[in-house]
């Protein structure tokens, strides 16, 4: 055997042996998580890493209902303005720390008050903490506020250790208290976590390692899949599901998520004579009855985009089926632009520039110049759209929302007359009465009752059209067992494991 | 001598300030506000301002451009909007992995465009260069995306030899490296096979014809010495020098098998950072570049000068 013989032997032998460990897990991400903060962090990646990295006060179950997490027990005042948590006893942070009720002071403090912090919005209702004792502490709140609980399960109610968040580089070298401890980070390349043994729950956590690595094209996610270099991958694109249903190493996780997909019309552009579609709510109602989601749903999201009518999801207390009665009905839309004095009606859609997208808006293009409607496109960069809707630079818009588990969430900023969200600039004093009264109640029975109050004003009035909940769905390897997709799109790995 | 260095210096002085205008301005036009980007999905009225405030954004953009320079000019690129890792240390971490890239893709173009180009020149008008100048426009025309997903569904998800894509580095798993390295590499060398291919074919007839060459064959050497001792060596001189610019092509042009393959390299670091809005990460990017090759550019001027004394007096 001669030099180059032995020499192209040894690279072979080097290159077909195969590294993976049984104990890891590997989890494909749709993108790159951003600074690994979670009082600063904003991507919906990152919440997925600090899933496995960072403990809350709170968690959800996949009916949406609040469940324990490093808070045991908790409770609200007679008159909903303090809420009193228990913590459990043997919290451990990643730097051996214990976690008692000052360092959740300290934690929800730095979520109202640290100047980059994007909680503010989400822990505005708090006024102060205080520390009872070593595991209890009350929270006071300036105003009734029910949908504290829902976001103290999420971002804004991780606890990372007091003693490491002052660092400079507390988002390279994140120290927090849930199941894994950070490794490193490569940006665009991977996250590495290895296993908390002093982890509250560490029994039921049975991978050494996890691995999140991004990888953007969904096409090139689900080879990684297939060929077992990943084992979860997130966001499988709706044109695979069949490939991934029929593949017997592959285990299928769709759900329907709290979010949603929708199109804000811009009530505030131009003039009743140049944009009537943004003063006339008849034009809106008959551009509603020409499309069918149905058929949005059956032919771009091969059966995972559930067709959404309001912005609740059927998992949460306040979705209520009568919203969803109305269907395609061309006529009578033809009818109502008539009424409306128009026989045809222009209007310009600006959406994201992406594969499924473009496939929805042009059947809405198709389905609603049946009934009178002249829609041309505009596809636009992710960046580019958030500017144009922020800044009204729209006419109508694609709106997407990743969702809340309290109704709340999906509901205030987006038509409450001072929402951030507020795209559509639609105001009306009643809505945000109500929405202020259900906000403020914890007894789910009236909030629904206050929320069927004011989706009734916003179907009518119909300043955001929406189309179809934000699907989850999950691709994993048969040999994952105990996988669950949970509805805010969250990879828990509690109970999960591999087989051989 | 030193005069000329210095007046070299002087020309490349306003050069890279053209540069640094360019990458600021040409960012600043970019629709898209970074700071929506940065204050995540729901705006925050209040934390706008404060990162307004922080990048100095509501700052005329001449003031945010001297304030930029006068950053760069202390030797700090400034730290990732996205994720604050600073933006000199993302770009020391991901060039070598896009250099490791585009050498293993030089070296398969090598290996398979210059002994085809060889062949090709020896057989011309044969069945051979027929085929060969065939595989060569195929390896020319084939979109690079096509390639590489086509080669992930064969050999990665079909056969499972090796891993799809993503990267390890040498120095933590030289077997790791390989493997992952290898698809990526042959994608781009592929393509860079064709080219050498057709320019090694014509720099060898050109050579193939010349005098010295019917000398070597009339002393009666045989036809392999004559090809690979007298031919070859003064046809790869031209080889050679659109390899280096190939190679100087292959590290800004890596991109899209960057994308497909996840490699976390030089390309794959500015797409991501374009579509996030990440401005540092972008200008810094772009700046490095640009003074690399006016850099490479003035020491290319200095030896021309170094080596022809003729020169010297021109200057």
């Amino acid at each position: 055997m001669n030099c180059v013989t032995k020499l192209l032997s040894a690279v072979t032998v080097l290159v077909l042996a195969s590294p993976t460990l049984a104990a890891d897990l590997r989890i494909g991400l749709q993108d790159d998580a951003d600074i690994l903060d979670p009082h600063r962090a904003r991507t919906f990646v990152g919440r997925i890493v600090f899933t496995s990295l960072c403990d809350k006060l709170f968690d959800i179950n996949e009916k949406l209902e609040i469940q324990p997490q490093l808070a045991k027990e908790w409770s609200w005042s007679e008159d909903g303005k303090t809420l009193t948590v228990t913590l459990r006893d043997n919290g451990k942070f990643h730097d051996g720390t214990t976690i008692d009720a000052a360092a959740v002071k300290a934690n929800l403090e730095r979520a109202k008050s640290l100047p980059e912090s994007l909680r503010k919005s989400e822990v505005a209702s708090i006024d102060s903490v205080e520390v009872t004792d070593a595991t209890t502490l009350a929270i006071h709140l300036v105003k009734p506020d029910a949908s504290l609980l829902s976001q103290l399960a999420d971002r804004a109610g991780m606890i990372l250790s007091p003693r490491a968040f002052e660092s400079a580089d507390f988002g390279q070298n994140p120290v927090c208290s849930g199941p894994y401890k950070f490794v490193e980070r490569i940006q665009n390349d991977r996250i590495v976590l290895e296993k908390f043994a002093d982890y509250w729950d560490a029994n039921n956590f049975n991978y050494d390692k996890l691995t999140f690595i991004p990888i953007s094209d969904s096409t090139v996610r689900l080879a990684n899949l297939r060929s077992g270099d990943l084992d979860i991958i997130e966001r499988i694109a709706p044109s695979d599901i069949e490939a991934v249903k029929g593949d017997a190493n592959l285990a299928f996780y769709p759900v329907t998520g709290t979010g949603y997909q929708a199109l804000t019309f811009n009530l505030k552009k131009g003039d009743k004579d140049t944009f009537p579609i943004g003063y006339d709510k008849r034009i809106r109602q008959a551009f509603e009855l020409s499309i069918d989601r149905n058929v949005i749903n059956e032919v771009v999201g091969q059966g995972i985009f559930q067709p959404a009518y309001q912005p609740f999801p059927p998992t949460s207390f306040a979705y209520d089926k009568k919203f969803e009665s109305r269907q395609r009905d061309v006529a009578k839309a033809k009818a109502l632009l008539a009424e409306a004095g128009h026989e045809r009606v222009k209007l310009e859609i600006a959406f994201g520039n992406n594969t499924a997208s473009q496939q929805v808006y042009e059947l809405i293009q198709a389905m609603s110049a049946e009934a009178g409607f002249d829609i041309s496109l505009r596809p636009t960069e992710f960046a580019a759209l958030q500017s144009a809707l922020k800044e009204g630079n729209f006419e109508a818009g694609q709106s997407g929302w990743s969702g809340r588990a309290d109704p709340d969430g999906n509901i205030h900023s987006f038509v409450s007359c001072k929402g951030n969200l507020n795209d559509a600039h639609f105001c009306s004093e009643k809505v945000d009465a109500l929405l202020e009264e259900a906000r403020s109640l914890t007894d789910t029975v009236k909030r629904k009752a206050l929320y069927d109050q004011a989706e009734e004003i916003i179907q009518d009035e119909l300043p955001i059209v929406y189309l179809y909940y934000q699907p989850w769905p999950f691709a994993a390897r048969a040999k994952v067992k105990g996988f669950t997709a949970y509805p805010d799109g969250m990879i828990r790995l509690k109970g999960v494991s591999s087989e051989g | 001598m030193i005069e000329i260095v210095f007046r070299r210096c002087i020309v490349v002085l306003p050069t890279l300030l053209l540069v640094s205008m360019l990458v600021f301005g040409m960012q600043k036009l970019l629709p898209g506000d970074p700071i929506l980007t940065m204050a995540g999905e729901d705006r925050d009225p209040e934390t706008i301002a404060y990162l307004q405030e922080k990048y100095h954004l509501n700052d005329p953009i001449p003031v945010q451009y001297v304030a930029w320079l006068g950053q760069i000019v202390r030797g700090d690129l400034g730290i990732s909007l996205r994720t604050e890792q600073p933006v000199l240390g993302l770009i020391v971490q991901k060039l070598p992995v896009t250099i490791q890239l585009a050498a293993f893709a030089m070296v398969i173009a090598f290996v398979i465009g210059v002994p085809a180009g060889i062949i090709s020149a020896i057989r011309k008008g044969t069945a051979t260069d027929y085929a060969i100048n065939v595989v060569a426009l195929s390896g020319l025309s084939i979109p690079n995306f096509w390639l590489g997903l086509m080669l992930i569904l064969l050999v990665s998800v079909q056969w499972q030899l090796l891993p799809a894509s993503g990267y390890t580095s040498p120095l933590e798993d030289i077997s790791q490296n390989l493997r992952t390295m290898l698809m990526p590499a042959f994608v781009l060398g592929t393509g860079l096979a064709g080219v050498l291919m057709r320019h090694t074919r014509s720099a060898m007839l050109g050579v193939l014809r010349s005098d010295y060459v019917r000398t070597a064959r009339a002393k009666g050497l045989n036809e392999k010495t004559v090809i690979l001792r007298h031919a070859l060596k003064n046809a790869l001189v031209p080889i050679i020098t659109l390899s280096t610019l190939l190679f100087g092509e292959l590290l800004a042009g890596a991109v899209l098998t960057e994308q497909i393959f996840t490699i976390p390299g030089f390309g794959k670091l500015i797409v991501d950072a374009v579509f996030t809005r990440d401005y540092a990460v972008v200008q810094g990017v772009v700046l490095c570049t640009a003074v690399g090759f006016i850099l490479m550019n003035l020491v290319a001027d200095l030896l021309y000068i170094v080596v022809n004394p003729r020169l010297r007096d021109a200057a």
